[in-house]
Parts: C-alpha cells; structure tokens; sequence
C-alpha cells in the first residue's frame, strides 16, 4: 500500500515515495512518481485517494510559481507549508473535500536550515523532523523514534555514531537510515511496495537519487 | 445633456468613436517610451526610464516585468492600470498551464490580455485600460523569437520591431528606416538602444534593456554593459560627423579651386 518516508539530516531533507498506482487489489503501473518539484528547494510527497492527489498537488503547484513570478522569490518552506495546510483545511469544508496526505520537505535558504512538515487530509500540520505516511509509517517511525545514540570511542577521541534518526546525520547515514526503513517495511507489512522514488533537496536544489 | 457619450463611458458619438478609448491612447502617449526588436534568434525589450527620487529605491519601480518562464511584458500608460493588467496574465499563465499542461504560446497570452483590454470598452461601470503593452518570448518547443503589442481599444498584432508610448512615432519610423530581418544579438541591442536614444536625451542611466535569447533565457543588462553601448553608438556619430565635415571641407576647397582657376582664366583674357 502506498507509502512515504521523509527524514531531515544535516543541510538536507531526503524524501522518498513509493511508485505503485494501484486500484482496488491491481497493480496498474510501479513508475508513478508521486513527490513533486514545488519550487528550486521545495519537495512535495503526495499520498491518498487516486486523482485528488494529482489535482491537488499540480494546484499546488501551480500557486506556488504565480507566488514566485509575482513576488521575485519563492515561499519559505515554513510558508508554503501553512499555505497548502489552509487550502486542505478550507477543502474539508467544503463540498467536495481534498483526500491528500502529504509531506513537505524543503530547504529554507534564509536560514540554512533543511524543514519538513507532515501534512494531513484534515488539514494538520506539524514540523518533525522526520515523518510518514500510509501503512509504512507504522513500521518507519518506531525505527526512527529510536534516537538511540551510541558514542564509541575509537581511538581516543568520542564520535557520536548513530544507527537510527539522527538530525546531524550525513547524506549517506540519512540514506543508509531510509534504506533501514524502506527494509523493514518489507519485511513486516504484507502489502509492501515494489519500488521507491527518492529525491533530496538541500543548498544546491532539488535532486533524485537511485537506491 | 450635448456630449453625453463624452461622459458616459462605453457610448459612442455620434462619429463613431469611443472617446474614452481615445483617451486611454492619449494615456498611452504620455507613458514613457518602450521598443521592442526581433532579430534572428534573440528578441530585445527596451524601455525608458524614469529617473527616480534620490531617496527611492530603484528596485520596486519596474517597467519590464514577467509572466513566466518565457515571457516578457513591457507597457507604456498608465503604471497602476499595468499592475493589475499584468497580474491578471500572469494568473493566466499559470491557469493555462494547469489546465493543458503546457505553458501559453505567446500569441495565446497577448491575445488573452488584449481580450481583458477589449472588455473594459464595452461593458458598463469600468473605465479602459491606460496603456499599450509589448510583449516578447519564445513559444515552447520553438526557436523563433515573437513580439507582440496590445492597444487600450483591445487590438493586438505581431511585429518585427515596435515602439509604444511617449514619441513612439518618432521612434517607429526610425526603426522602419534601421530595422533589418536576421539582426544577431548585438546589431539588435543596439538598434534598440540606438532608437530609444532618438528620444531620451539624459543617456544610459535612463535606458534599461532585457534580451531573451531562447526558451526561458533572459538577460537584463546592467549600466555599465548599457554605458558601453551608448558610448559605442556616439562614437560612431561622432565618426560620421566626421567623415560628412571632411567631406563637406573637401566639396568646398574644390569650388574654391574651381573658382579661382576661372577668375584667373578670365583675368588672361582681358
């Protein structure tokens, strides 16, 4: 079932989707890629009910560059976040709401910081610093609750090494972490996805990366 | 009331004019001037400038704007009509991309914009639009550069290169005179700047240019790539006056010569 990761490290924020579209109990396509550019430094994961999420995030989309051609600079991350979160929450009130659940991980260049916010259809926002949708999730986030740091010493000096989340975390311990996640919703959910999309977006922009 | 349809907005007179769309092109008139020069592969927007208050901040007055990616506006009129005009297009742009997936045609945007214009001189309660607008860019998949203008009446047309607000008659017929079909990006630059230079007399500091060289490529140049033109332009003047004085001197030493060499042929005679 579908699923989404995200997790903030060191100057990054490494988002990953699954890349299944499926209907009822069909697989109909493993290439779907469901984590849209936003902006030069802003990455969107959409997850949830079938057209809705599409729909959605091309409006979103859509909005966030008339924002850019009107003003000369983008949304901050943090903005563009409560911004989709209002247009969700104003979707549930009316007659034909938005189903989407989305994560939006951005790098804010004013402040040098990578930012991710976990988007729900109801139109809840939070700040964390890693988050996940769908069945995955349930498997993921007890993985990177475990901020278990282990400090070794090796010769002499104490570096802090760290096998789960850890916010200070290099690109390649981030990933090594969310192939930790993506590993272990394979091996306990039954209806594990094929396939994952991942992109990362840090100082230089907005990148995809092979697993 | 005699000149009611002088009043009332969207009435004709009795001629068969639409006064306040008259009006709107005399708002035109007095707008600062804009060009704008197709070439080759590259199409040049080029405006005037008004100096600005010595306290001012130069950046939030802006006479060039975009609408997207690939597309450029330039307008002459009135600034406040402008704003809401181009914020209208550049919703536009984004509603057509959203709806079709592709980004709007040039002629697709300009059209949009006159249709706004034509709106205004018909319907009840609303005044025209003040200003012209040229519009420059690349449609997609497409190498050739476009160049667009609308009018406050709601007219739109297509051109190789265009002038619009304060002595644009002046300028258009220099162009008409200047203009050549394939200019590189240079020649184009400067037959923009030289053109706009037929009516603004203080110089660089109140030229400002953009250059779209293909799909979502632009360029704005600074003052002192503009400085460099200007002075390059005036150099050659300079060297054309010079030429036509020597020239002129040369014309007059030969009469001289003639008239002399006949004064002495008559004195023989006598």
């Amino acid at each position: 079932m579908e699923t989404s990761f995200a997790i903030t490290g060191k100057g990054y924020v490494i988002v990953a989707a699954d890349t299944t579209a499926a209907r009822s109990i069909v697989k109909m396509k493993t290439d779907e890629d469901k984590i849209k550019a936003l902006g030069p430094h802003l990455l969107m994961a959409y997850s949830g009910e079938p057209g809705d999420t599409v729909q959605f995030a091309e409006y979103v989309e859509r909005n966030i560059r008339l924002y850019q051609i009107r003003h000369h600079y983008s949304l901050r991350p943090s903005a563009a976040a409560s911004w989709v979160r209002r247009s969700l929450a104003e979707s549930l009130r009316s007659r034909h709401p938005y189903s989407v659940n989305l994560l939006l991980g951005g790098y804010d260049e004013a402040s040098d910081e990578p930012k991710l916010y976990w988007i729900d259809y109801l139109g809840t926002m939070t700040e964390v610093p890693f988050g996940a949708h769908g069945y995955g999730s349930y498997f993921a986030l007890s993985l990177l609750d475990r901020c278990v740091k282990k400090y070794l010493v090796i010769s002499g000096a104490l570096i802090c090494h760290s096998r789960y989340h850890n916010p200070d975390a290099t690109l390649e311990e981030g990933i090594e972490t969310l192939k930790r996640c993506i590993d272990e919703v394979a091996k306990r959910l039954i209806v594990s996805p094929s396939k994952y999309k991942v992109k990362i977006v840090d100082k230089d922009g907005v990148r995809e990366i092979e697993l | 009331m005699s000149r009611s349809y002088d009043r009332a907005l969207t009435v004709f007179s009795p001629d068969g004019h639409l006064f306040q769309v008259e009006y709107a092109l005399e708002a035109v008139r007095k707008g600062t001037c804009a060009v704008g020069v197709r070439g080759k592969d590259v199409v040049v927007l080029g405006v005037e400038k008004k100096s600005i208050l010595q306290l001012q901040d130069p950046r939030t007055v802006r006479k060039v704007v975009m609408l997207d990616d690939h597309i450029c506006l330039a307008f002459a009129g009135l600034t406040a009509d402008g704003r809401v005009l181009i914020d209208k297009a550049r919703v536009e742009c984004q509603s057509h991309r959203l709806t079709v997936e592709d980004p709007v045609t040039v002629e697709y945007i300009t059209r949009h914009i006159a249709g706004i214009q034509q709106r205004y001189t018909q319907s009840g309660g609303v005044r025209p639009f003040g200003i012209s607008t040229l519009l420059v860019g690349f449609d997609p998949h497409d190498s050739k550069p476009r160049l667009y203008q609308t009018e406050p009446s709601g007219i739109y047309s297509a051109w190789k290169a265009n002038a619009i607000g304060r002595s644009s008659k002046t300028v258009r017929e220099f162009l008409e005179k200047n203009h050549k079909d394939d200019l590189s990006r240079e020649e184009a630059i400067k037959l923009t700047v030289k053109s706009l230079l037929e009516v603004v007399q203080t110089g660089a500091k109140n030229i400002e240019i953009s250059v779209m060289e293909s799909y979502g490529k632009i360029t704005h140049l600074d003052l002192a790539q503009i400085e460099g033109i200007v002075s390059d332009i005036e150099r050659e003047k300079e060297a054309e006056a010079e030429r036509k004085r020597s020239r002129l001197a040369a014309t007059a030493a030969g009469q001289a010569a003639m008239a002399t060499r006949a004064g002495d042929a008559a004195s023989g005679t006598s």
